[in-house]
């Protein structure tokens, strides 16, 4: 396995004197495999930006490994060679001083300072192109004077202008149209053949998890069911991911009681600790509480 | 296509053509630093053609402005535009050793404090908390009765040195805000270490407010100085505006009509201040390209 998270925690401390305390990601276990696509479905707030942070070594672990290739993920120039994020909100992922294109001449400096200024204009206008960017339009501009869809698109470019094997894609399609939001998937599909792994973050349940192989459901920090995409969506064990699947939010009525749990797989089967693992490979977690 | 291809790789060099090709054309910068040129120059070059000594006697006492007393004389017939031009020399090493003094430890324990974060941000705090709560007055005093200071350079250091802590507060203040956003993050993804995120991503977002924050020590420094020289902890050899300031007030001369001994050392630091703040205007739409376009 290429990335294996293993039993990792975050806990954020707030407060004055940080007296209290945020468990943001609880006790999550999955892995990515070359060329594998995973999503990772949840709402706002379930933890799968923090989740994506802690991959990208952008926050460490309160408790837990994860590790690429064996090594522990820890930030550094190796590391961010192999390893790439996309983050979800564009507007502030450029340095609003700068030229948006800058972010393309960063990455030159620390990766590919031998390769000729010709060359390297080339190879970032292919990229440009490869996310259906007209070059002319984008290079040369501010952050305020390009759209959020070109941003991402930008955000996108610079990631595949290195020869990275993972790619944590935070809502790369959040701000996209729907046309050119195809074409990015079908970019991503066609990179995934090439062998590049990619852990999908999203909140709804967008085209994008299609390409999965494997779609992991967060909420509140804790996985409660994880699977094969087509099992995961065809014969949904949880609760919660069934109400994630209906997708219709009924009008005075909240969302997370919205459905009674019925009766738990989980103490049908009398398991205990951990997810319980319904069929190969689908995993699921205590549908009556939170910390069963 | 070639102009393109030439802006992706030499950005630093086309960043900084471009800031200086909107400096040169923003009004208000360039009034702000042909004042404080202005002065500066005339401090510099205005003791060469000065024949008189700032502090010597002459027979003709409390003259008002004439061909041979450019700017007058003191009750004691001390020429003034000599005092003047020596004066600003002073005043201006004065505020460049203390406010940049001053602006250094600033930024430095500020943007440590603030990028860093954690138990190096609690000491350096505390650091910076201690020294703005003491009294620096009282700590001149004491320095001086046992060192003394007798140098405008001493006196410099010494304002810088206590200076400081606010400037570190408002620049940890920034810096927090600033390193939680993504590019910050997406520039050490591209393999940028702490000190380089902090000089190329951060600190280019506050690069007008860190100009301000010299700006304001500079003329702190100069304020702080002219208010040692008045009660005696100033350097004792040589003259500078605030000493002239404090001996116009001392020999009475507002009370006299003696116009001529304090308008220009006043009207000098208001300009010089003034004018710097003028140019801090100018420099944060040359900075901020979003200023620029409206």
């Amino acid at each position: 396995m290429m990335l294996r998270l293993d039993h990792v925690t975050k806990v954020f401390r707030i407060g004055a004197f940080g007296g209290r305390t945020v468990t943001a990601v609880k006790d999550v276990s999955f892995d990515v495999a070359p060329g594998e696509v995973v999503s990772l479905i949840g709402e706002s707030g379930s933890g799968k930006s923090t989740l994506g942070r802690l991959i990208l070594g952008l926050s460490r672990a309160t408790g837990g490994t994860i590790t690429f290739d064996g090594r522990p993920a820890r930030a550094g120039k190796d590391y961010y060679r192999d390893v790439q994020g996309i983050f979800q909100d564009p507007f502030s992922s450029f340095n609003p001083v700068f030229k948006a294109d800058r972010v393309f001449a960063m990455i030159k400096e620390s990766y590919h300072p031998g390769v000729p200024e010709g060359e390297w204009a080339e190879r970032v206008r292919t990229a440009l192109r490869d996310v259906r960017l007209n070059p002319d339009q984008v290079l040369g501009k501010f952050p305020h004077q390009l759209s959020g869809g070109q941003l991402q698109r930008l955000l996108i470019a610079r990631a595949l202008l290195l020869e990275i094997r993972l790619l944590v894609a935070d809502e790369i399609t959040s701000m996209l149209d729907a046309s050119t939001r195809i074409d990015v998937l079908n970019l991503l599909a066609e990179l995934k053949t090439r062998g590049l792994g990619v852990l999908y973050i999203t909140h709804d349940l967008s085209l994008g998890n299609y390409l999965a192989e494997r779609t992991i459901v967060l909420r509140e920090g804790a996985v409660v069911e994880m699977g094969p995409t087509g099992d995961v969506f065809g014969d949904p064990l949880h609760p919660y991911t069934r109400e994630l699947l209906s997708a219709v939010p009924r009008l005075h009525e909240d969302w997370a009681d919205a459905e009674d749990p019925g009766t738990c797989l989980y103490h049908e089967r009398g398991a205990s600790g951990g997810l319980l693992e319904a069929a190969p490979g689908h995993l699921v977690a205590c549908a009556r509480s939170k910390t069963c | 296509m070639t102009t393109i291809q030439e802006a992706v790789p030499r950005e630093r060099a086309a960043v900084r053509r471009e800031a200086l090709y909107f400096a040169v054309r923003n009004g208000k910068l360039m009034t702000g630093l042909t004042i404080v040129l202005a002065l500066l120059l005339l401090g510099l070059i205005g003791p060469l053609f000065v024949a008189a000594a700032p502090n010597e006697y002459s027979v003709k006492a409390m003259s008002p402005p004439t061909g041979e007393h450019w700017f007058g004389t003191t009750t004691f017939g001390q020429d003034i535009f000599a005092q003047f031009v020596h004066g600003l020399r002073a005043t201006f090493a004065v505020g460049v050793v203390g406010g940049g003094i001053a602006a250094v430890i600033g930024m430095v324990v500020g943007f440590v404090a603030g990028y860093v974060g954690g138990l190096v941000d609690e000491v350096l705090n505390m650091l910076t908390n201690i020294v703005l709560v003491i009294p620096s007055l009282a700590v001149l005093l004491i320095v001086n009765a046992y060192l003394g200071i007798r140098s405008v350079a001493v006196q410099g250091l010494f304002i810088g040195l206590t200076q400081w802590p606010w400037a570190a507060r408002a620049i940890r203040a920034q810096t927090f805000s600033l390193r939680t956003r993504e590019f910050v993050d997406l520039a050490r993804m591209s393999g940028s270490g702490t000190g380089r995120i902090i000089a190329r991503e951060i600190a280019p977002n506050m690069s007008s407010y860190l100009f301000m924050t010299f700006i304001l020590l500079f003329g702190g420094s100069v304020l702080i100085a002219s208010s040692l020289d008045f009660i005696g902890l100033g350097p004792t050899e040589g003259v500078s505006l605030g000493l002239m300031l404090q001996n116009a007030n001392q020999w009475s001369a507002l009370q006299l009509g003696m116009w001529w001994w304090f308008v220009p050392p006043g009207a000098a630091i208001t300009a010089i201040v003034g004018a710097l703040y003028v140019a801090n205007v100018g420099l944060d739409e040359v900075f901020n390209p979003k200023l620029r376009e409206t």
